[in-house]
């Protein structure tokens, strides 16, 4: 498991997007699908394989972890597989916002982009 | 959703365990947001995604696994390098084994549709033997053909030996002269002008290898119609032979033709020609044989004077090798097939200790979710990563180790000196690799998948005698097949002492042996023969260092024919197959310089001139067959017409070789050879002892010999030291590879049985602290752990030594007399593996009584 929020920097799209859609709540997979697909206008749409893909890395990479299933919420009696942002997942995801942050302001700086959008 | 849930499985298993349930429930809950048409799109949309997504997914776990590899063999840098080793060799022994096996047994040669074509000589009656066993006669040939239905072509040939002036130096070459049908029938076209068409205008043509136009004549594109000169007569270049032909055997470099006149045909005695042939393709060659055995007896009844005890010796191309050339390849392959097993067993060992050692981890980690698949995928992994870099040294092993093999391609096939590693052989050695990796990579990976969970529950003393038993039984393995290479190599060691320990009658130390064949018709002439020796004689024996010097016709283990035959006047004449006599032409000191000791009488003279009395010299033996207990001094008989007195008595020369039984030999002076005998009669090979430095005393006698007759090569420049050193290359190289073998082998049973010792000490630290704590004498817990050694140790030996007299038993024609169950070989072989697993049990039983009471017990 990686120890510096930095070395794992750029972060792939998914994956940053995952880290937004946890950093409230605890999801399930579907639920990150509707929240990131929301949160980007329908640009974005996560397919399941690329869902899950990123999330086993994420995993591995000690960025989010898997909490126990809850039955009964979202009104569905399936065994479902929640997950749940890490501290270290946050920190990762804020390094990155940084990061982004950072490139913006150089665009702006070199007037690339408008001051205000 | 069933067409969903197929289609999740091109997703790596475990990847599918974790997550397809979700997978599926996403489509599920889609599927219900869905409407009509749009499901149907979501289906399309849903497949096409898995098709591209399941190959990332496996890339990731690959990449991961790489990752993980690279750190585990990284901690352990000892093992990644120990098993890279072991693969290494393993690979590149089996890969150099079975490319020349493959290139001398199985590779069909290249000709086109080589199963057809066939080799016909005389031989007995019977058919027994391998090869050609005596030469055709033309007239034997001729009837043959005409009688045989089986052939879709037949053609003769004879060899034989000429100067080539023209292109570069002077050279002496190989020839063969061949009927217009043989090159044809052989199917491969020449790469540079025609073969022969039979017309009589062509004896005076040649056709030429590609290596001679390339060394000869440097590939010049304008060779054909060039003309060179053999033996000083003019030949007109008609062709030129692709790379890689070879016909009869790779020593031909130039072909001219064949065509018998009259009084070739007259007598079916004089047996100098071989037939070659390509059957028709609707007849079998047992068919064939049956037919030729029949024409056999036919000619037996039409001629018996010369044809009573004729009959042919049939055989396919491929097969003109001696079986023991085919033994010994076997023998090496089956020995490098023995160590890739002991290879795969060493491995298994070791990932199984590794994997006990990782237990738990495993276990946790298989408890957290991580599926029992993803853990045998990353074993695999491992032992996958370790067997392709250690495959990559085995083939450069093998690129290494192929030259040393090329002593046992047999010089009868018409085959390049080596195999080249070709795409084939590459492709043997990924096999071999394969075999190695699933060999010792899946199995422990199998297992500890099995075991992983019990792992558990079981608590810490894990790794029950279930697996303690299976790797018991490696290590047994291991010590067998150990026993058995120790014992195949030992037996071949003590037959090649044997062989060496030969005395050949003659002492090569300090001699020199060059060629320099005089060409007919240039010296057709007795005198100038005679002169030239002379001259060069008495010039090479005043140069400094020299203590003799002689021309002789033929060397011995070198020339091993020039078989004649004689009568003796009182004495019955004896049959023309059993009463062979080696006989060679020579000048005087010919026994000084080879040390062949002269036990009576007075070696040839300078005075026993064509006008003189007939002479010879005789061996022993010549004396003993035809004159036992008598003084053979003074004795007389017939060759060739001409009466000769025997002079002197020398002693026996292996001049067939070393293994093999030579006839009684005759020696005649050079200058009583009447006048129109054959050119192999002559005196050729110069030999020279001397006490100076080789280089020097060759670039004087080159000198000299140039002096004398500047169109004259020089060839076969070597010490006797190297002639007779050649009688024992293929077997010195066989040992050399064998013992190799052998070396590895116990090496690696000492590793194996010292590996498992050394977990087993580990693993019952805490009860050997215990039972040391409780009072228990240090000495009796080393004894027993020593023990537990040489019991798995014992039981290796005893299958080892059966299975080695059986395979001794196998090859016991390579053996040269020593019996297959030779009890020092046995008992040195045994003693050895003792004395090596000893050694390997004896440091694990060292540590056992070092373990101190109290840690162990308070890891308790």
């Amino acid at each position: 498991v990686t120890s510096h929020p930095d070395s794992l920097l750029p972060l792939p799209a998914a994956t940053f997007h995952i880290l937004v859609a946890l950093a409230g709540d605890e999801r399930h997979g579907y639920a990150i699908i509707k929240d990131v697909a929301a949160r980007t206008g329908g640009a974005l749409k996560l397919s399941a394989g690329t869902l899950y893909r990123s999330i086993d890395r994420m995993l591995e990479q000690g960025l989010i972890r898997e909490v126990s299933a809850r039955s009964g919420r979202d009104g569905d009696d399936e065994r479902r597989r929640y997950y749940r942002i890490t501290p270290f997942g946050r920190s990762v995801a804020v390094a990155e916002a940084g990061r982004l942050a950072q490139m913006l302001a150089l665009a702006r700086a070199s007037g690339l982009v408008p001051r205000k959008a | 959703m069933r067409f969903y849930r197929l289609l999740l499985h091109l997703y790596p298993s475990s990847f599918r365990k974790d997550y397809g349930e979700e997978m599926a429930a996403i489509l599920r809950l889609r599927l219900r947001d869905a409407t009509g048409a749009g499901r149907l799109a979501l289906y399309v949309a849903v497949a096409c995604e898995v098709i591209m997504n399941a190959p990332a997914v496996h890339w990731d776990i690959l990449k991961q696994d790489l990752r993980d590899t690279v750190r585990a063999l990284n901690r352990s840098r000892a093992f990644a390098l120990t098993a890279t080793l072991v693969i290494a060799l393993g690979v590149g022994a089996n890969t150099a084994a079975f490319s020349v096996a493959d290139f001398v047994l199985l590779r069909p040669l290249p000709f086109p549709d080589p199963d057809r074509l066939v080799r016909l000589c005389e031989g007995p009656r019977t058919m027994a033997g391998w090869g050609c066993q005596n030469q055709l006669s033309p007239a034997n040939y001729r009837d043959l053909k005409q009688m045989s239905q089986a052939f879709q072509a037949l053609g003769a040939f004879g060899s034989g030996a000429v100067n080539l002036v023209g292109g570069g130096e002077p050279r002496r070459l190989t020839i063969l002269s061949v009927t217009p049908e043989v090159l044809p029938l052989l199917g491969v076209n020449p790469l540079l002008g025609r073969t022969f068409a039979g017309t009589s205008d062509e004896l005076s043509a040649a056709i030429i290898s590609y290596a001679l136009w390339q060394s000869q004549f440097g590939g010049d594109a304008g060779i054909l119609g060039r003309t060179v000169n053999l033996d000083g007569a003019p030949y007109t270049i008609i062709g030129v032979m692709p790379r890689g032909f070879y016909f009869p055997n790779r020593d031909v470099q130039l072909w001219t033709l064949l065509q018998f006149r009259e009084q070739d045909l007259a007598n079916r005695a004089n047996t100098y020609i071989e037939g070659v042939g390509r059957l028709r393709a609707d007849v079998t060659f047992e068919q064939a044989r049956a037919e030729l055995s029949m024409h056999a007896d036919r000619l037996a009844r039409e001629y018996p004077d010369t044809n009573a005890e004729t009959g042919v010796s049939f055989f396919r191309m491929r097969d003109n090798m001696a079986p023991r050339s085919r033994l010994m390849l076997l023998t090496l392959s089956a020995a490098s097939l023995c160590l890739l097993l002991l290879t795969c067993a060493n491995l298994a060992n070791l990932l199984l200790a590794r994997a006990s050692a990782y237990e738990r981890e495993l276990a946790v980690r298989a408890a957290l979710g991580a599926g029992r698949q993803r853990l045998v995928r990353q074993l695999v992994t491992q032992s996958l990563v370790l067997t392709l870099a250690g495959s990559v040294a085995g083939l450069a092993i093998a690129w290494a180790a192929v030259p040393v093999f090329s002593s046992l391609v047999p010089a009868t096939l018409p085959l390049d000196a080596q195999p080249a590693l070709d795409l084939r052989v590459i492709a043997v050695a990924a096999a071999f690799a394969a075999l190695t990796a699933l060999g010792f990579g899946l199995f422990p990976a199998l297992r500890a998948g099995r075991t992983g969970f019990a792992a558990l529950r079981e608590g810490t003393r894990a790794g029950g005698g279930r697996k303690q038993r299976i790797r018991g039984v490696l290590v047994i393995a291991e010590v067998m097949m150990t026993v058995v290479l120790l014992i195949t190599s030992g037996l071949l060691i003590r037959a090649v002492w044997r062989v060496q320990a030969i005395d050949p009658g003659f002492r090569p130390e300090n001699v020199m042996t060059m060629r320099t064949a005089l060409p007919r018709p240039r010296y057709e002439d007795p005198v100038r023969r005679s002169e030239f020796y002379d001259r060069v004689l008495a010039q090479v024996r005043g140069l400094p260092g020299v203590e003799s010097a002689a021309f002789i016709s033929g060397l011995p283990l070198v020339v091993t024919g020039l078989i004649t035959g004689i009568e003796i006047p009182g004495q019955d004449a004896r049959s023309g197959r059993t009463s062979g006599i080696s006989h060679r032409w020579l000048t005087p000191q010919y026994f000084e310089t080879l040390r062949i000791p002269l036990l009576r009488g007075r070696d040839v003279e300078d005075g026993d001139l064509s006008t003189r009395p007939g002479v010879a010299v005789v061996s022993s033996s010549f004396a003993d067959r035809y004159w036992p207990g008598q003084d053979p001094i003074g004795k007389a008989f017939r060759h060739r017409g001409q009466m000769r007195t025997v002079v002197g008595v020398v002693g026996d020369v292996r001049v067939r070789g070393l293994e093999r039984t030579s006839e009684p030999q005759m020696y005649l002076p050079a200058q009583q050879i009447a006048a129109g005998q054959p050119a192999n009669f002559d005196p050729k090979d110069l030999v020279v002892r001397h006490s100076g430095e080789d280089e020097a005393l060759v670039a004087s006698i080159r000198q000299i010999v140039r002096a004398v007759d500047p169109a004259q090569p020089i060839s076969d420049v070597r010490p006797m030291t190297d002639v007779l050193a050649g009688e024992t290359a293929s077997r010195r190289a066989q040992l050399q590879v064998l013992g190799a073998l052998a070396l590895v082998a116990i090496l690696l049973s000492a590793v194996g049985i010292y590996g498992l010792l050394a977990y087993t000490v580990a693993q019952r630290r805490q009860e050997i602290g215990v039972r040391l704590a409780l009072g228990a004498d240090p000495a009796d817990v080393g004894r027993m752990i020593f023990a537990n050694g040489m019991r798995l140790a014992l039981f290796g030996i005893v299958p080892g030594v059966i299975a080695a007299y059986a395979a001794g038993r196998g090859m016991s024609a390579l053996l040269f007399g020593i019996a297959p169950g030779d009890p020092s070989t046995f008992a040195t072989a045994v003693i050895v593996t003792l004395v090596v697993t000893g050694a390997g049990s004896l440091v694990p039983a060292i540590r056992a009584v070092r373990v101190p009471p109290l840690i162990a017990l308070r890891a308790e």
